[in-house]
């Protein structure tokens, strides 16, 4: 029991943890909302939408053949970058910027545990990211609407979205882990982005050409069901399909091999990142010292 | 149920904490009770912001405990810290919040019922002189006054105990004397208040107790008045100031007053008297050099005395 001391102490109840994640996240998401970073983004995601409109009206043909093919060229092909760029611009220095800026003094100050600075930092970053997704998500809808009518949304962009919010978590958490594992913003920045934007499709690569075995450990492989659920013949399980090719180049006959993930088992990796890496990021913040 | 009232503590039980190899705080055992000021006084280096981490848990110590009003920051950092105001290393806060913000978010945080935060708010931002700041973005602010709103934010839940570390750090001298008032005026409200400096004047302006540190150890802890006695042997001094420059034959005069031990020039016009006595020694003192007319202006205690003490005391070791 903590000691009472006449005067304000008496009266005073610091509030239960979980409210205190709510209040917190409440202030960092204003924060975030207010940032020029946000700003930024938007116009960087304003930039992709219509730079994918431009190529969509250009070259239509296959693109608008059915909406199917249309909103899962569009969305699938824009939204995990924006994904990426939205988790880096908002997790990259979420927790080493406490340490890189000196806020985390301010804070620490408080009669707060480290896992509720961590959690409500994490929501408002997610919820500052998704709120972007948001926005490619109606650049979207407007192109949908122009060229199908808006009442042609396929039910699979609900699927879709609902895969791209894992991943999101999934991205954040990797953000939010390098960010407490380096108390240096820009490492966050640049690993994520390098990781998330290449780094684990060249992984898949490799693993399926050397090791030739099913990548299920790299999130780029369950990444991508996020398009594959627009596809037909959609394998819906919780194991991937493998399917070989033969191809003659020349006199040479070239097998190659690609693995599809199943959509359930999409979801499951992604949602396994993003347990593992927010659960070690915590664990990592919960031993850091304020030096 | 009867209202419960415990005096606010900070206790240190064989506190330690090293880097590497090296030992910043050696075995810390202090156990500070009631309402008043404790200076933590020591050299740059010392360990003075190490101890303050330790006992608010932003770094975790490499043996020992700290407890704030009889709770282990280690076990439960929360309910430890519910009720200290803690300012430590002059935190930054986030830029784009102005100090109305700032202090709303830290009110709402520790629970300050939404009715009673904006006139706390107002009340905390008016003792550091900032009522006028109170809605512009804190980005924009200069150092000084960015440490005020940081002490106005660990005055907002009106707590019971207070680390400081060095909160005058960054003020110009302005500043630095309304931050000094500041922190005597909180010792009228019933408060612990444990403040870091390596300013021994600071120290001895606000505080009613010191505790000593260099090289991470415990030199002494103490009240002022006892420090002063203990090392002092029963000798105390007073600086006097006259109008004019003082003769040669004048030192001889000084010399001669009842329970003079020793003078000393500190310019033509002030002199250091060390003297014994006590206060009846003190005030006989004063009547002699009135009647002497050299054009006698003022007499101080000269801090000399514990400067000395200071001075020798982290020395020691070289
Ligand atoms: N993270 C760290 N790694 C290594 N050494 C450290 C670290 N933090 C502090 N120290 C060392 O510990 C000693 C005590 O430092 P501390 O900051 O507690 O001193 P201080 O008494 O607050 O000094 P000052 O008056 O300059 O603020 C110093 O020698 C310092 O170099
Ligand atoms: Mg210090």
């Amino acid at each position: 029991m903590g000691a009472v001391v006449d005067g304000a102490a008496g009266r005073l109840r610091v509030p239960v943890s979980s409210e205190q994640v709510f209040k917190l996240t409440r202030y960092q998401l204003r924060e975030y909302l207010r940032s020029r970073r946000f700003v930024a983004l938007i116009a960087i995601i304003a930039v992709i939408g219509a730079i994918l409109t431009a190529l969509v009206a250009h070259f239509r043909g296959g693109l608008v053949s059915s909406n199917v093919a249309f909103y899962g060229s569009f969305w699938g092909g824009g939204i995990d970058l924006v994904i990426v760029l939205a988790a880096v611009f908002f997790g990259g220095d979420a927790i080493a910027g406490e340490f890189q800026n000196k806020t985390g003094y301010f804070l620490m100050g408080l009669p707060i545990r480290r896992t509720t600075v961590y959690v409500g930092k994490f929501i408002a970053a997610y919820l500052a990211a998704a709120a972007t997704m948001l926005v490619f998500l109606a650049i979207l809808l407007a192109n949908g609407a122009y060229y199908f009518g808006t009442g042609a949304v396929p039910w699979q962009l609900l699927l879709s979205l609902a895969l791209a919010l894992v991943y999101l978590g999934a991205v954040l958490g990797a953000t939010f882990f390098f960010s407490s594992l380096f108390k240096t913003s820009a490492y966050g920045f640049v690993l994520t982005a390098i990781l998330f934007l290449f780094g684990f499709t060249i992984l898949q690569d490799v693993i399926v050409g050397l090791v030739k075995i099913e990548p299920w450990m790299v999130i780029s492989y369950a990444e991508s069901t996020i398009g594959n659920v627009f596809g037909s013949g959609v394998n819906w399980g919780i194991f991937g399909t493998k399917t070989t090719t033969t191809t003659m180049i020349g006199r040479m006959m070239v097998q190659s091999t690609t693995w599809t993930p199943g959509i359930a088992e999409g979801f499951v990796i992604m949602l396994g990142y993003l347990i593992g890496t927010a659960a070690v990021g915590l664990l990592l913040f919960e031993r850091e010292e304020f030096t | 149920m009867p209202k419960l009232v415990t005096v606010p503590s900070i206790e240190t039980r064989d506190l330690t904490k090293s880097f590497g190899h090296f030992t910043a705080l050696n075995g810390l055992n202090l156990k500070i009770e009631g309402t008043k000021c404790v200076g933590f006084l020591g050299p740059n280096g010392a360990g003075k912001t190490t101890t303050l981490k330790l006992l608010t848990n932003m770094i975790f110590p490499t043996r020992g405990d700290a407890l704030l009003n009889g709770v282990s920051v280690r076990e439960d950092r929360k309910a430890a810290l519910a009720d200290a105001g803690v300012l430590i290393e002059s935190p930054e806060i986030y830029p784009s919040l102005t100090p109305n913000e700032a202090l709303e978010m830290v009110a709402d945080l520790r629970g300050v019922p939404p009715a009673e935060r904006a006139e706390r708010i107002a009340t905390v931002l008016g003792e550091v002189k900032m009522t006028e700041w109170a809605d512009q973005k804190v980005g924009r602010f200069s150092k000084g006054m960015k440490q005020r709103i940081n002490i106005a934010a660990t005055l907002v839940h009106d707590p019971a105990v207070l680390l400081l570390d060095e909160p005058s750090t960054g003020l110009d001298p302005r500043g630095m004397a309304e931050v000094r008032a500041i922190v005597r005026d909180l010792k009228k409200s019933r408060r612990l208040i444990f403040m870091s400096s390596h300013i021994l004047s600071e120290v001895v302006d606000v505080c009613d107790e010191v505790a000593l540190i260099d090289r991470g150890k415990l030199l002494f802890y103490d009240t002022l008045e006892n420090v002063t006695t203990r090392f002092s042997d029963g000798h105390a001094s007073l600086d006097a100031s006259f109008a004019r420059p003082l003769e040669p034959a004048d030192d001889a005069r000084l010399a001669a007053l009842p329970g003079v031990t020793g003078s000393q020039r500190l310019d033509p016009k002030r002199v250091r008297l060390r003297f014994q006595g006590g206060a009846g020694g003190q005030e006989r003192l004063i009547e002699g050099l009135v009647g002497l007319h050299l054009g006698l202006l003022s007499v101080a205690e000269s801090e000399s005395a514990l400067e000395e003490i200071y001075l020798q005391q982290i020395s020691r070791g070289d």
